[in-house]
């Protein structure tokens, strides 16, 4: 069994429906497996697998001025491959993007490969003005996504949500 | 053939479409035959005109998407392609301008001068239906077949390397941004009447 939590994927699956969203780009990395799976099982959601993760900034971009809420999963690595599309599709055009990034190469990270991009992603956020927050606990996830959904519909900005490992990962620490 | 040419051949079966364009020449030359509030130009973010086609299509497939590429554009977004394929919306229809250069930006070469064949990458991708293109009459079936087959089609139009003399318009992004979103909202309050 993978150490990835299912009964907090199903949280944030769940708050994300529950905030409107109907469509999900993904590029399934470890800690996304379970979130892939629920989306791509739902007949209520449009799952749009990506060769790259910068694609779904345009997809969700597409989808928003066709009045389709979206959400993209991706992991940091992803957000950092992202880059110019948030600065000059999402932001230069004012454009709602909630994005749920997986939090690697943090506190407990054993991979070796994902530690620098760890280092960056708080500082790159920042930089690029883009709102965001944890979800490392399950009670406040429902409530997060939420928030984080209405900020990026009224502010017409991208916003993020860090997916970290006390909510993602089950593994006992060594 | 020269783009300018190519987009005005079309321009009067683009009424009633969703089109997005890319930057630069395209969206300056399309506007100079005549904005509607249908079109939407991605005047940045290179590569993604195509993915935000393909937002536009899966979420609203009433609706007819027309994307206008270029070679420049594509080739920054390859991936896209396969990922276009895999959903294979039938209502897109994806048409690569092909000057075989970066124009706006001095009009430097791109790969397609050196034999890369984006309809062949296409279709390897997996695109249903993929055209190479090279004079106007060639154009303009094409582009109407591709209408009339209902399915993803990707038609590469070879192009000369000539553009308009200047790329900023009198249109702002943000008001063409929230007219083209006004626009795709009335056809859906429509649609679900």
């Amino acid at each position: 069994m993978s150490p990835v939590s299912t009964a907090s994927s199903r949280l944030i699956y769940d708050a994300l429906k529950a905030s409107g969203i109907r469509l999900m780009s993904a590029l399934p990395e470890t800690w996304l497996v379970h979130l892939v799976r629920m989306a791509d099982e739902d007949p209520d959601m449009t799952l749009v697998r990506l060769a790259k993760e910068e694609e779904g900034v345009g997809i969700s971009a597409g989808a928003h001025l066709a009045g389709v809420r979206s959400a993209m999963l991706m992991q940091n690595h992803g957000f950092l491959a992202s880059v110019n599309g948030i600065v000059s599709c999402a932001q230069l055009y004012r454009i709602p993007l909630l994005m749920l990034i997986s939090y690697r190469g943090e506190f407990g990270e054993r991979d070796p490969w994902q530690t620098e991009g760890g280092g960056v992603t708080e500082d790159l956020l920042r930089a690029l003005r883009i709102p965001f927050s944890y979800l490392d606990r399950a009670d406040h996830v429902a409530h997060r996504i939420a928030k984080a959904q209405t900020l990026a519909l009224s502010a017409n900005k991208p916003v993020a949500l860090l997916l970290c490992r006390d909510l993602m990962w089950e593994e006992a620490p060594s | 053939m020269k783009r300018l040419e190519a987009l005005t051949a079309v321009y009067p079966r683009l009424q009633d479409k969703v089109v997005v364009t890319i930057m630069g020449a395209v969206a300056a030359e399309l506007q100079s035959i005549g904005h509607r509030p249908n079109f939407f130009y991605l005047q940045h973010a290179m590569g993604l005109a195509s993915s935000m086609g393909l937002g536009i299509a899966l979420t609203r497939p009433e609706c007819q998407v027309v994307v206008f590429d270029g070679d420049g554009s594509i080739l920054m977004n390859l991936g896209g392609l396969t990922t276009l394929a895999r959903y294979r919306p039938r209502n897109l229809v994806h048409v690569v301008f092909d000057n075989e250069s970066l124009l706006s930006v001095g009009g430097f070469p791109t790969a397609t001068s050196t034999g890369s064949d984006i309809a062949a990458i296409a279709a390897a991708a997996g695109i249903p239906r993929t055209a190479t293109v090279r004079a106007l009459d060639e154009f303009t079936r094409a582009f109407d077949e591709a209408l009339a087959a209902g399915d993803l089609t990707t038609i590469v139009a070879k192009v000369d390397a000539v553009g308009p003399s200047k790329f900023v318009t009198d249109l702002s992004l943000l008001e063409n941004r929230f007219q083209f979103q006004r626009y795709l909202t009335s056809v859906h309050a429509h649609s679900t009447r």
